[in-house]
């Protein structure tokens, strides 16, 4: 019996920071349930796995393929179901970021293991096995029970703290008899230096009110200063101002930063259920109407074009 | 060329969430239903963009639910597809909805399967994975992009801080995301012939619920917005600071 996490690396070869919250995630509940925590790696690692040991693993199986390189779900999922084998696990962990949202709910249908997607806590095991998650686009909770002797959980970005300690992991190399993918992966655009939205603590977000997509120097170096990641409402995705992978809201992103600033949003609910798992909201709008104030724990009734250039001056003098 | 989009009804994006029996069932009084939003913006309008551009080519939606799902899959049919097939059951956890999903694509055989990323409702973005995974299928999930050369497809798919580009043969399931394709509005030809095309009901396979939600809550109420004044942007520096603790 173990918990077995799943570690997600990057196309540079380095752990994804959701995967770190999923190990963590992983050893808290393997101690709340008196078992061990190992932990899985697929594609190539350009880090030293062992010292993921600090967050609580205890053994990795490291899988060396020239075939895994790139993520194929079905692939993967092969993979997966024989290291879950080997190991014994009970509960399997995944982060619910872009792969784990593939992978998932490929080996819970493979395994016939009850999947909880999106989950926002540890489970609650004093009856069964309960499992917290995020329902209806933010705007509510579910607790969900699964029936099955092997769980699998997907963990929410941002939704559980990385905690790191002391410890070293010890590497099993796994050899895995792998599938030749059907998806071949031709290329990756990625802008190098830029948060990635969904594991981003801090997001400046801009609606309507920014006028035009030439106007959005102002919020981009208030990112800047903040390290923060960009967002947008739905109306500047739809009128092609910004990209559509930056839309948060109902059919956009779900994102739980630590810092969600609002700029020119009214704060439709349709938005609101995208963000509101935010930790702390501030909105900057002209409109003391607008219904995002509602919903703000700070918030600023001012021209935006005047406020967020001095919020960045304010910022940089420290 | 045979596809296949998956459709679910959901609450609209305005409902108000409630819950009654005990925080156990989801208030269903006055809520208005429609069509998933990723399910018809992205997976059902991109079917029906590569239908304008090969005419041969035939959609057929599938959808899990009793019979008062048929006004949405009615809805669905007046924006595009050839024909629909209800699953006469309720839907239950993503694992019984795939499977019957699967055995519905079995039963037909297609191409293309397409479902929206998530449903607005339960957010478990699985149903498209466990139908790849029961069909043994390649699954490429939050496409931003889908383009067909014949029988084989270039797909965008979203990764974090960029996005992935990938080619596949058919037949592959994939998950729609934002990006794939543009709200449109049903006109008045569209909503008289989905009147006439065929509705097919068909009895579900035994396919048993892995999970079940026991209860739900709803998030806590924030303690009331602080205000600041516009002309002293430092005091809000200094809140996030020391108060909030976040920056």
């Amino acid at each position: 019996m173990c918990v077995l996490t799943f570690i997600d690396i990057a196309e540079d070869g380095s752990v994804k920071k959701s995967s770190l919250e999923a190990l963590t995630y992983g050893a808290q509940l393997a101690k709340q349930s008196g078992i061990e925590t190992q932990a899985v790696a697929i594609a190539p690692v350009t880090e030293e796995l062992s010292a993921l040991g600090k967050y609580g693993v205890t053994k990795i199986y490291q899988v060396n393929n020239e075939a895994l390189k790139h993520f194929d779900a079905q692939v993967y999922t092969k993979v997966m179901a024989a290291v879950a084998e080997q190991s014994g696990a009970t509960v399997i962990v995944f982060s619910n970021n872009a792969n784990g949202k593939a992978l998932a709910p490929r080996l819970s249908a493979r395994l016939k293991a009850g999947l909880v997607a999106g989950a926002v806590a540890l489970p609650n095991i004093t009856n069964g096995f309960t499992v917290k998650k995020s329902v209806f686009s933010g705007k509510a909770f579910a607790d969900v029970s699964i029936h099955t002797p092997v769980k699998i959980i997907s963990l929410q970005p941002n939704a559980f703290k990385t905690e790191a300690g002391e410890g070293t992991a010890e590497i099993v190399a796994f050899s895995a008899t792998a599938d030749v993918p059907k998806i071949t992966v031709t290329h990756i655009n990625k802008q190098s230096g830029e948060v990635p939205l969904a594991e981003a603590e801090i997001v400046v977000s801009g609606g309507r009110g920014l006028k035009g997509p030439e106007n959005w120097g102002i919020l981009e170096d208030l990112a800047k200063e903040l390290h923060a990641a960009l967002a947008c409402s739905r109306p500047v995705a739809d009128a092609h101002w910004r990209p559509h992978n930056e839309h948060v809201g109902q059919t956009g992103g779900a994102i739980a930063p630590n810092l969600y600033i609002a700029v020119g949003i009214s704060g439709a609910i349709q938005h609101l259920a995208g963000v509101n798992r935010s930790k702390v909201i501030v909105v900057i709008n002209k409109d003391p109407e607008a219904p995002f104030f509602k919903a703000a724990d700070y918030g600023i009734v001012g021209d935006l074009f005047d406020v967020v250039p001095k919020l960045t001056e304010a910022l940089k003098a420290g | 060329m045979k596809i296949l989009v998956c459709i679910s009804k959901t609450p609209d994006t305005t409902a108000k969430i409630a819950f009654t029996d005990n925080n156990t069932k989801f208030d269903s009084n006055s809520v208005q239903w429609i069509i998933n939003p990723n399910d018809e913006y992205y997976a059902l309008v991109r079917a029906i963009e590569l239908k304008e551009a090969d005419p041969s080519v035939v959609i057929h939606l599938v959808t899990v639910g009793a019979a008062d799902a048929d006004a949405i899959i009615r809805k669905a049919l007046a924006l595009g597809g050839d024909e629909a097939i209800r699953v006469n059951t309720e839907s239950q956890d993503s694992y019984s909805i795939a499977s019957q999903i699967a055995a519905v694509a079995k039963e037909n055989g297609y191409d293309l399967i397409f479902s929206g990323k998530e449903t607005i409702d339960y957010n478990g973005a699985s149903v498209g994975g466990m139908v790849a995974e029961l069909l043994d299928l390649p699954y490429i999930s939050l496409a931003t992009k889908f383009e067909l050369n014949g029988t084989a497809a270039t797909v965008t798919r979203e990764i974090e801080g960029g996005e992935e580009v990938c080619e596949v043969s058919l037949p592959v399931v994939v998950s729609c995301n934002k990006g794939m394709a543009e709200q449109r509005i049903p006109n008045m030809r569209g909503i008289m012939a989905a009147r006439t095309k065929p509705l097919k009901v068909v009895e579900p396979v035994a396919a048993d619920p892995l999970t079940s939600i026991t209860a739900f809550s709803l998030p806590p109420v924030k303690g009331g917005v602080k205000l600041i004044d516009p002309d002293n942007v430092a005091e809000l520096v200094h809140l996030l600071r020391n108060e909030a603790r976040v920056i």
